[in-house]
Parts: structure tokens; C-alpha cells; sequence
């Protein structure tokens, strides 16, 4: 089945298979493996991706429910070349250690991030109106659907934190 | 090897008077930026010209024999390109550092989960599909034990036996005597495991994420019944390996297999539920401490008898007992070990085989013992000290046991810790624990190659990067004793082709590998002396300028020819004569809630002795990312298995409780301790990855009887639990 995505400002059109996840799609069609499977489930955030500005588990979705849906990848952050902030900010505080999940962590922080600029409140959050500040419980709560075997949270979350709103 | 050096007395510490400024700074990793852009490449991600996908079939019995496969239902799928079986087979991975085959069973399934077949396919999708039609036929042999309780064990001999402990229990002012289990675990990796298989004519290139490419290249070649030089292994990234990707697994033989009959390239990807049934995890324990100890603290005598299990024929057994040997002294000792034989998924390494469960029980058995002496239990582990290793009569080399526990108390404000169950905040019971490290420290032969040109230096080695920051350390190494930024130096990895090296395991592979890189730079450094014309000895490399004996000259001119060094390392006298560990301690604050019995861990501190730290930051990483492995054993991990057919249930991340975000504190700090083990190796370092789970775990079950007043003994201590003990002590 044929379909086209924008992925990381660029037009791609594929033909595939109606099985094949959105993750796969990225993976194995669109050659942009940058973004990792690491449970195929929705279980571990290692394939996170935004999809028109929000940020899902790429593995738990199908590419052809996606026809004509913008998508940001890690490759469309930066290169190695010209790293966003963000990605910046995870190699100085060493955020990460295989780096497998690390794509999905800074793809999860982005999304999040946007979504707390746009108010949205947390399981930790004081109130449910107004934005929250976020602090580090915040932030560990909202990134928690994203697993690190290595374990370099607090080095992740020093990351995400030099790029909240507050922090700017 | 090459005349390789080894490592028969001290070495004198060079590395301490090269003073470029690279070694043990905290630089970032050079893979940083390929890292966070996505473009580090790991086995799964190659895409060559032809690449068909593998699935692999799995026993749906838990012992008994294949008979046959019905592959007509998956055949009837366009784009299925058949069923792989045979011979070759594993039934479970290489043991680390097998360096041969394991068993290759036939047509024999030994455990539930086992991967009996591979089917392959144009797409990963028709793949998976064919897989599941796949009809399997068995004749099942039912009954195979699957409990560690009733199965049948053996008693390997290799036990400690040191004066009379029954008599020394009898005779202690205060003994403790108590049962502790810890259940299996897994190290879930967050790359699945992976191989990438390609042939040309009869030379078989692999990728593959695992953890020791010359062991890995031996067990391939031996497993597919081929030289070994028609083998070549490269794993540049590997997504986690905790011990999970020591040996050649399923997915490496399969996909060999199939794309030799299939003439294209093959890739096996495991499924996160075929991690779970088919690699190896560590096993679950039953452990009995004893303890017995004069009024003063003073220990008279330990006793750690352990239960485990794993497959028969598999030779690993988890040493549960490890630190016990050689942490604290006392004339009484008693070390011994049962084997449960039976048909769960074997056991192997998983991150500090032994000491990452052994230790709950020696830990939290001291933290009770003090609490009976009404010794603050720092103390009583300050008092108990041995001057020499316990069993052996072997020295310590560098010990930093005491000085960890005393900073440590002092920066974690360890004096403000109050009586069991009296702090508290609302809801929330709050309290501190204590608990030692310690992970003994090897030298494993290793080898390295280094090249310097005007460029800049090139080091290449087999050894693997599994997020432990070889790429970092190796470079440092190279970059301080030629005198280059670090920027002019370049490291190439995990390739078998290249010098081997230890691999990644058991916490050696920086100080192994590490030392190879030194050594190969230091006969770089002599050799630069000869073309200077000064005694090796006096020559200084100092950014860019080398000189000695009064003698200057520009790096660049001396180097006209390239020179290009390999060097190799052994272990050797020192071994014997001395004993190396990283020791530490770990403190830890938890706050536990009365209404559900949750535990929040508030913060940790680990303060540790590892001998020369090579990168502050990695290693900072490497130790913190222990400590957390800790929390998540005192906490949550936890595999179970179905009782009438030891499969693993709950097979996947969400059952599977591995620490999250929300699990972890910020507030995770370490200390490392000046130091250096001149006995260990000519780098003076020592393992750390391990280290930092040794004990934590223990750190924070002790905090949990500090805020409530609690001992849990059967670990993790999950909130039933803790709900439990309230209600038994009337809460
Ligand atoms: S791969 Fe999608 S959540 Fe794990
Ligand atoms: S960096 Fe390895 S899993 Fe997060």
C-alpha cells in the first residue's frame, strides 16, 4: 500500500505492507534507524517519535494510519554536525551510556516539553491548571514511560532540565 | 600473543608524571554526537543489498524431544524462504568467555522458551507471521523438575572450610542466623539481541551485538564447524550488555546458518519476549548467613551457604558467596555452595554475578548483627576489617574499605540518623542505610595496536564500547602518553580482525584493555627516545615537543616514518601474591509510606576506591548506573516462572520492573577516592561497573528497617511486604 509521509520536512513515499509498524517504517524503509526498538510493545519509549508536534511510541502504530502525518524523528533534531541544545546538553552531562535509548529520550523530552509549555499537567503536578514548574519530580514523572537499562537518569534529566523554559 | 608483558610486580606509575591533562578528566564521549543524533550504527540497523529477516520458533514444552515441524500453513505465505534447524543448534548461549561452542543439543529441548528453528522471509512482518504458523511436533518427556526447592542439586567441592563455625556460633555473644531469597533477574538490555549474517564465498561476516568479539569469533567458527579465520565479528555499538551478550547466542548461529544455504544476507532480531525466555539470567538464590560475634563487634565467625540453579551440563554458578570470602575477617569460616539442576532458562553472568545478590545477605545480616550489639553498624564494619585476605592469606592491594565508610558517613551526614521507625514526615517513615562494596578486580590477557603519525595516534583493539566508555578511556590513554589533544586520536573497536583484547565482563575490559593501549604507547615512547637519541626513560612527550637528555625535537619530525606498536598483557605473579578489589560503601535514605508500603529511595551515596579513575564522567556513569541496578533489585525486579513449566511469565518490560525515571532520585552522587592499585595493572585502575551495584541494594533494604523498623529477608521489597511486616508489628 502506498503512502506519503513528511518526515523531517521531506516529502517520502513508500509502499508497505499494512502490517508494518511506523517504527519499522523509519527502521527498515525510510533508512532512518536512528530511531531504536527496544520492546516492539509500547513498553520501553526507545522508538519514540513526534507525530504532528506530539510524542508517541512509533512501535505501537502502523505507518499506513499515518498518510500525510508530520513526522520528527531524531534525525531531524540535529546532526552530529549541528546538534540541537538538547542533544548538546546529553553528551555534556553524559545522559546517556550504549546510547540505545538515547534518541528516544531526548525525541520523549522534546514532546514533553512542548507539552508543558502548552499547560498540560502530570500525575506529580500541583494543580491542574496553569503550567507547572518543572521540577525535577515533574520531569522524572513525565519521562517515565522512557526506560534506560544503562540507568543514566539523573544525568538525562540534568539534560532536559538546562532546557526547560525555566532554565532559559 | 606477541611478547606479551606481564604483570609479575608493580609497575611504576607513569601515568602520573605525563601531565597532558587527558587521563581521568571528564571528557565527553568522542561517539557523543553520533550517539544523540541517532547515526551510531547499531547490529540491526546495516541494511546490505538482499537482507531477508529470521524469526526464531520457540520449545513450547519444557523437556522432550523435536519430532518434526509442519511448515505447510507458513510456506503458503508469499515471501516465506524457509525453516532452518539442524545440528548446529545452541541450546542456550556461550557461557562468557566459553570460547567454544556450547551445547548444541539437536533435536533435545532442555527449558521452555529454547529456540529450536529459524524462519526466514522476504519481510520481518511475513517472517514473524510464518513463524507463529509454524507447527512444531514433540515428544514431550513430562515432569522435569522446574523448582530449585525439589529438584535435584549437587555440592561442587570448591568450598571454604575454616575452623569450627557451630562451635563459634555457639559460643558468640551475638549471632545472627537467617535465610534470605532473591529471585532470578535480567539484565533486558535495551537493544534486543541481534545478528546480522553475510557470506562471501566461505567467509562469514557477522554483526552482532555482543560483548567479547575474540571469544565471540572462537565460539562461531567451533559452532558452525569452520576456521576461525573465515570468521569475522564486528560489533562498533552494542546497545547494553550487563553480562546478557558475553557469548554467541541463537540469533548469531541462525542467521549464519541460513544465509550460507540461502546465499543472502540473513538478520535475526530477538523479539523483547524471546530476550526474556532465551538469554541467559541470573539465577534465583536461597542463602543461609550465619554470623557470631564478641561483645566488642569483633566477628568470630561467618558462614554464607547459598543455593542456585541452572541446566545441567551448564558449568557457570553463580558465586553468591564472592564478597563473603574476603570482606570481613574472623578465625570461622564457612563457604558452601548447592546446585539446583533443573529446566528453568539456564543462569549466567548478570551485572557483578554473585556479589550483586550474595551481598544483600552478608549487608543487611551485619545491619542486624549491629542492631543486636547496639553497634552503629559503620563501626561494626570498620571493626572487622581483615589485614589479609581471610581464605587465601594473600595482601590487599590498595583497600579503601575504611576510608569509603568514613567519608562516606561524615558527607552523608550519617550522624543525623535516628532510632528504627522514629523519623517521620506525614505518611512517609523516613531512614538511612549502610552497606559495603566491594568486587574483586581481574587483569584478563589482552592486546592492542597503536599507530602514530603526524595526523595524530589510531588505536585499534577488539575490545567493545557496551556503554561503558571504552571509546573515551582508550583514547585518554593513547592521547596522555603521546602527548596529543584528544582530538588527534582515534579509536577503532569491537572488530576481530583488529588485536584482541578482553572484551567487555566482569568489570575488566578498561583496565585490561586499557593497559594493552598503554603499553603499546609506551613502546611508541621508546622508540620515539631511540629516533631523539635519549635513554628511554628520560623522555617526555609533552604536546607535541618531545624531549630528553637535553635533546628537543618536534613530534612531527620525528616522525617521518610512522611508528606503529602492538602490545599484549597477561596476568602474572601479582595475581598470586595479591589480591585486588574495588571496595566503597554505599548510604542510602529511603522514605517508606505507612498507608501502602511504598519505598522511595531519596537519595544514594556511593564513595569507592577503584584505583586510578581514567574518565571522571564515564566512570561517574558507570557507578551511578550500578547503584541504580541496586535499587531496582531491592525493589522491584523479579522474574517468576510458571510452577508446572519453569517459563518465565511476565516476559517483557512492563512486567519486568526495571528502574524507571521516576524510581531514581536525582540525588545519586558518588566519590571516588584518590587511589591507586599498583598491583592491579601498569594503569594502576581498577573495574567499576560492578562495583556499584555490590551492596547498594543492601544499602537501601537497610534503610527501610532504619525508617520502619522492618527486615525483609525474601527480596524485593515489594509494598506487600512492607504492608505485611506492619501488620504483623500491629501497624
Ligand atoms: S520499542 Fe516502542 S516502546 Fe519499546
Ligand atoms: S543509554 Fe543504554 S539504555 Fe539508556
Amino acid at each position: 500500500m502506498p503512502i506519503s509521509l513528511k518526515v523531517n520536512g521531506v516529502e517520502r513515499t513508500l509502499e508497505c505492507d499494512t502490517r508494518v509498524s511506523l517504527l519499522d517504517a523509519l527502521r527498515d524503509h525510510l533508512d532512518l534507524p536512528g530511531t531504536k526498538k527496544g520492546c516492539d510493545h509500547g513498553q520501553c519509549g526507545a522508538c519514540t517519535i513526534l507525530v504532528n508536534g506530539r510524542r508517541i511510541n512509533s512501535c505501537l502504530t502502523l505507518a499506513v494510519m499515518h498518510e500525510g502525518d508530520e513526522i520528527t524523528t531524531i534525525e531531524g533534531l540535529g546532526g552530529p554536525e549541528d546538534l540541537s541544545p538538547m542533544q548538546r546538553d546529553f553528551v555534556s552531562c553524559d545522559g546517556y551510556q550504549c546510547g540505545y535509548c538515547t534518541p528516544g529520550q531526548i525525541m520523549s523530552a522534546t514532546g514533553m516539553l512542548a507539552e508543558a509549555r502548552d499547560g498540560m499537567p502530570s500525575h506529580v503536578s500541583e494543580s491542574l491548571i496553569g503550567k507547572a514548574n518543572l521540577s525535577d519530580a515533574e520531569i522524572a514523572e513525565r519521562m517515565s514511560g522512557n526506560l534506560c537499562r544503562c540507568s543514566a537518569y539523573p544525568f538525562i534529566r540534568e539534560a532536559i532540565a538546562r532546557n526547560t523554559e525555566q532554565s532559559q | 600473543m606477541s611478547d606479551s608483558f606481564t604483570m609479575n610486580e608493580a609497575q611504576p606509575r607513569l601515568l602520573d608524571t605525563t601531565d597532558q591533562g587527558l587521563i581521568g578528566a571528564p571528557l565527553d564521549r568522542p561517539e557523543g554526537a553520533l550517539k544523540v543524533s541517532g547515526q551510531a550504527t547499531y547490529t540491526a540497523e546495516y541494511h546490505p543489498e538482499g537482507m531477508c529477516h529470521g524469526v526464531l520458533v520457540r520449545a513450547t514444552i519444557t523437556r522432550g524431544t523435536v519430532t518434526g515441524f509442519d511448515e505447510t500453513a507458513a510456506a503458503a505465505l508469499p515471501g516465506y524462504l524457509g525453516l532452518f534447524h539442524g545440528p548446529e543448534f545452541l541450546r542456550n548461549p556461550a557461557q562468557g568467555m566459553a570460547g567454544k561452542a556450547p551445547t548444541q543439543p539437536g533435536d533435545r529441548v532442555a527449558y521452555h522458551g529454547q529456540p529450536i528453528a529459524l524462519v526466514v522471509a522476504e519481510s520481518f512482518e511475513t517472517a514473524r507471521d510464518a513463524a507463529a504458523r509454524i507447527v512444531v511436533h514433540y515428544d514431550e518427556q513430562p515432569g522435569a523438575p522446574v523448582d530449585p526447592e525439589t529438584a535435584p542439586s549437587e555440592e561442587p567441592d570448591d568450598r571454604t572450610v575454616q575452623g569450627d563455625l557451630d562451635a563459634a556460633m555457639r559460643k558468640g555473644a551475638a549471632t545472627l542466623d537467617r535465610a534470605y531469597t532473591t529471585p532470578g533477574h535480567a539484565a533486558a538490555a535495551m537493544e534486543p539481541h541481534a545478528a546480522l549474517a553475510e557470506w562471501e564465498g566461505d567467509h562469514l561476516t557477522l554483526h552482532g551485538a555482543l560483548q567479547m568479539i575474540r571469544y565471540n569469533k572462537a565460539e562461531l567458527a567451533d559452532a558452525i564447524g569452520v576456521k576461525p579465520e573465515q570468521v569475522r565479528v564486528l560489533a562498533p555499538y552494542i546497545g547494553g550488555g550487563f553480562g546478557s551478550k558475553l557469548g554467541i547466542s541463537a540469533e548469531h548461529i541462525s542467521a549464519a546458518l541460513a544465509a550460507r544455504a540461502l546465499k543472502r544476507p540473513v538478520r535475526v532480531v530477538m523479539a523483547r519476549q524471546t530476550v526474556f525466555d532465551a538469554i541467559l539470567r541470573r539465577t534465583e538464590t536461597a542463602q543461609r548467613l550465619r554470623l557470631a560475634a564478641e561483645t566488642d563487634g569483633k566477628l568470630t565467625a561467618i558462614g554464607h551457604e547459598d543455593r542456585i540453579s541452572n541446566l545441567e551440563g551448564e558449568g557457570f554458578a553463580e558465586p553468591t558467596a564472592a564478597a563473603t570470602q574476603f570482606l570481613y575477617a574472623a578465625p570461622n569460616r564457612l563457604v558452601r555452595k548447592t546446585i539446583s539442576r533443573n529446566h528453568r532458562t539456564p543462569s549466567g553472568s548478570v551485572r557483578a554475578p554473585g556479589e550483586a545478590v550474595g551481598m544483600f545477605a552478608l549487608e543487611c545480616g551485619m545491619d542486624e548483627l549491629a542492631e543486636t550489639l547496639g553497634i552503629c553498624p559503620v563501626e561494626l564494619r570498620l571493626r572487622n576489617i581483615p589485614e589479609k585476605h581471610p581464605e587465601t592469606g594473600q595482601t590487599f592491594t590498595a583497600h579503601a574499605l575504611a576510608q569509603a565508610l568514613r567519608e562516606g558517613a561524615q558527607a552523608f551526614g550519617w550522624d543525623k540518623r535516628t532510632e528504627p521507625g522514629t523519623r517521620r514526615e506525614g505518611e512517609w517513615l523516613i531512614g538511612m542505610g549502610v552497606a559495603s562494596a566491594a568486587r574483586t578486580n581481574m587483569l584478563i590477557a589482552s592486546s592492542a595496536r597503536v599507530t602514530l603519525t603526524r595526523d595524530g595516534a589510531l588505536v585499534e583493539t577488539d575490545m567493545t564500547d557496551i556503554g561503558t566508555g571504552s571509546y573515551a578511556i582508550l583514547g585518554q590513554i593513547a592521547g596522555e602518553m603521546l602527548g596529543l589533544p584528544i582530538d588527534k586520536v582515534s579509536v577503532h573497536l569491537a572488530d576481530s580482525d583488529l588485536p584482541g583484547a578482553s572484551g567487555s565482563g566482569g568489570s575488566f575490559g578498561a583496565s585490561s584493555a586499557g593497559s594493552a593501549v598503554f603499553l603499546a604507547a609506551r613502546k611508541i615512547r621508546d622508540e620515539l627516545a631511540k629516533r631523539l637519541g635519549c635513554a628511554p626513560e628520560d623522555v617526555r612527550v609533552d604536546r607535541g615537543q618531545v624531549t630528553g637528555d637535553n635533546k628537543k625535537a618536534a613530534l612531527a619530525d620525528l616522525l617521518v616514518e610512522p611508528i606503529a606498536m602492538e602490545a599484549s598483557i597477561e596476568s602474572g605473579e601479582t595475581a598470586k601474591t595479591h589480591f585486588s578489589s574495588g571496595f566503597g560503601a554505599h548510604f542510602a535514605e529511603v522514605a517508606v509510606s505507612e498507608i501502602t508500603g511504598e519505598v522511595r529511595v531519596r537519595r544514594i551515596l556511593g564513595v569507592f576506591g577503584v584505583g586510578r579513575v581514567l574518565n571522571e564522567k564515564t566512570a561517574r556513569s558507570q557507578a551511578v548506573g550500578g547503584m541504580i541496578w541496586g535499587v531496582g533489585s531491592a525493589l522491584h525486579e523479579e522474574l517468576s516462572h510458571d510452577p508446572r513449566t519453569g517459563h518465565i511469565v511476565g516476559r517483557d518490560l512492563a512486567n519486568y520492573h526495571v528502574p524507571s525515571h521516576a524510581d531514581i532520585p536525582a540525588k545519586m552522587e558518588v566519590r571516588f577516592l584518590e587511589e591507586r592499585d599498583d598491583h592491579a595493572n601498569p594503569i594502576q585502575s581498577k573495574g567499576i561497573g560492578e562495583l556499584g551495584i555490590s551492596g547498594a541494594g543492601a544499602a537501601v533494604i537497610n534503610a527501610i528497617h532504619n525508617a520502619t523498623g522492618l527486615r525483609v529477608y525474601d527480596f524485593p521489597a515489594t509494598p506487600d511486604k512492607i504492608v505485611q511486616g506492619f501488620m504483623e508489628h500491629g501497624r
